[in-house]
């Protein structure tokens, strides 16, 4: 079943007509509505606030990153483990076929519904979730196959066990190591990119962002409690903050923003799936042109060229 | 104790602070009441237990740097407001009032110097300008201390004290993180050592990047370091924390540093670790040191 937000009801109610009328078998009144429907839909996309297109990135029927998997790979097998402490279920690793192309892609996982968001600790790795990520980026490397990376997080976990192991050794190493990994390397964030445990599989020769994705350096909850002292001011401090795709690549924050459906990826999957999947392939071929020094120089170069000041 | 003496001596050569501080001090452990100098010659370490209160930055460079070596850097820098960030106040209000404050344009000073007799750059976290909080010119700043080390052959110390990325630099802010990472492997490419202090606090996004990629990594006593802040993690498993949870001692506990230095060592271990770790430093003063 369908989750509709407030400023969805619009949606929700022809959707429900559709349905009424497709039982009815009336054709007619089906197309009418369809039609009322794409009017709607523009109307209610776009222009959506900033604090709206959060509530899309943590929508929950959003595709999470198996759903990607499951969309875009062929003969993927799953890779568990950092060889050293556990296997962290936030996040998973396949590696397959993408358009007949090896790759390994390695993404952050939501559950969906009770059970699974406890098996997935909510999307909120543990240290050693990021050293398996790496340990299996290494690996890539190792063989020369392209990794995609697939980032949604409300952050890494703040607990005490994570603390315990290194929460921030873990990121800090990814950082490092992944700004100087050999292999071409990919991250999209398609729904939520909260702070260090977001970046830490979020640097790349690529970065793009869903449309209805975000990306932040803090939780705009965290960021009302600190900044307004009041956790209700979210909405004001989702503006502040600028994090939504579009605004992240105006500021050149970003290297692309991937052409989500309209009506968002939680409408419709497989829409999003194919667009992710295009993207990954068309920045694929275009680093396949670059010579591995060149290719690191940019991805070096990026990385290093962020910054507002002035002297 | 001891090594008051030997701050003493260091201290008379050298220019008093411009921060005037009240007279008396309590120490926020014991509880003590302390004659400001009385304290200020321990280099704020309380003389009657021992806790490691913080310390000005400029404080901090005496402790480090040979008397009239440091030379100061990137002074230049200023912030701008890429996203015109309004919270209660704005940020251009807070840039300029921790201007006011510090008389500086960033939470950091950066240098070089040497640290008895061992050239160095030397990077020092001012906690008073917004929590020692890491923005774009602080990351710009270690950033060219990187190259500057590099270029001259010398090694990095870093003395973090941070409440993380700074907020209203939001996305430019948490970029930072993946910016000082990766200037770091140019350190590590051309074989030099970064000694990553971790004071009094050192969390977020400050921890989670530069901070815990030193090749050798020292935390002061007691010092709060961390990923998350203590007050997200009590909410998030809605229980109370472990005494002594993120405390230096505990994170020497769990592997997580290499030491845990006393402020009136700090200065030879750190000169130490960079003759043991740079190539060509002259040995020297080590030998001697051997012989006695
Ligand atoms: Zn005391």
């Amino acid at each position: 079943m369908a989750t509709y937000l407030d400023f969805e009801n619009s949606i929700k109610h022809i959707d429900e007509d559709i349905a009424n009328a497709r039982i009815k078998a009336d054709t007619h009144a089906v197309e009418i509505l369809e039609r009322d429907l794409e009017k709607e839909v523009q109307k209610t996309y776009k222009n959506l606030s900033d604090y709206q297109k959060l509530q899309l990135a943590r929508h929950p029927d959003r595709p999470y990153a198996l759903d990607y998997i499951r969309l875009l790979m062929s003969d993927a097998y799953e890779l568990h483990g950092d060889r050293a402490f556990g296997d962290d279920l936030s996040i998973i690793s396949y590696i397959g076929y993408i358009n007949q192309r090896k790759v390994i892609v390695i993404g952050e996982q939501k559950g969906r519904g009770t059970k699974n968001k406890l098996k997935r600790n909510f999307g909120m790795p543990h240290p050693e979730g990021y050293r398996k990520a790496l340990r299996i980026a290494k690996m890539a490397e190792k063989f020369h196959l392209p990794i995609l990376f697939l980032v949604d997080t409300p952050g890494a976990y703040p607990g005490i066990a994570a603390e315990e192991r290194g929460q921030s050794e873990a990121i800090a190493r990814n950082l490092y190591e992944l700004s100087q990994l050999k292999t071409k390397t990919i991250a999209v964030v398609i729904g939520e990119g909260g702070s260090g445990g977001a970046l830490a599989i979020g640097v790349a020769d690529r970065v793009a962002m869903m449309r209805y994705s975000v990306f932040s350096v803090i939780s705009p909850e965290g960021c009302a409690a600190i900044l307004w002292n009041d956790p209700a001011k979210q909405e004001s401090a989702t503006k502040a903050m600028k994090i939504t795709a579009e605004d992240l690549k105006k500021l050149n924050l970003i290297d692309d923003v991937i052409d989500e459906p309209l009506i968002g990826a939680h409408r419709d999957k497989l829409a999003a799936a194919k667009a992710l999947g295009e993207y990954f392939i068309n920045s694929l071929e275009a680093l396949d042109a670059m010579n591995e020094d060149e290719r690191l120089d940019a991805r070096y170069n990026k990385i290093l060229s962020v910054g507002a000041y002035k002297e | 104790m001891m090594f008051g003496e030997i701050f003493n001596k260091i201290r008379k050569k050298q220019s008093t602070p411009n921060e005037a501080p009240s007279h008396w001090v309590k120490c926020s452990s014991c509880q003590s009441l302390m004659y400001y100098k009385e304290i200020e010659k321990e280099f704020n370490v309380c003389p009657k237990c021992g806790f490691h209160m913080r310390i000005s930055a400029q404080m901090r460079i005496e402790l480090l740097s040979d008397v009239g070596t440091f030379e100061q850097k990137d002074t230049t820098l200023t912030p701008i407001d890429p996203l015109k960030f309004v919270d209660k106040k704005s940020y251009v209000k807070r840039i300029t009032e921790a201007h006011e404050k510090t008389g500086r344009n960033s939470a950091l000073i950066s240098g070089s110097c040497t640290i008895d007799g061992v050239k160095a750059q030397l990077i020092v976290f001012d906690f008073s300008y917004m929590g020692g909080s890491l923005g774009s010119v602080e990351g710009e700043m270690i950033v060219r201390a990187i190259n500057r080390a590099v270029q001259n052959k010398e090694g990095l110390v870093i003395v973090s004290a941070s409440g993380g990325a700074r907020m209203q630099e939001s996305t430019f802010a948490l970029l930072q993180m993946s910016k000082t990472s990766a200037a770091l492997t140019k350190l590590t490419q051309a074989g030099l050592p970064f000694i990553s202090i971790l004071s009094d606090p050192t969390m977020g996004g400050v921890s989670a990047s530069f901070a815990w990629l030193g090749d050798v990594i020292m935390a002061e006593p007691g010092a709060l370091i961390g990923f998350a802040g203590q007050r997200v993690i009590k909410q998030t498993i809605g229980a109370e924390l472990p005494q002594g949870f993120q405390r230096a001692e505990f994170l020497l506990e769990h592997g997580l540093i290499d030491m845990i230095v006393h402020r009136a060592n700090l200065k030879k271990t750190v000169a130490d670790m960079l003759r043991f770790l740079i190539q060509d430093v002259p040995t020297d003063a080590f030998e001697l040191k051997i012989k006695q």
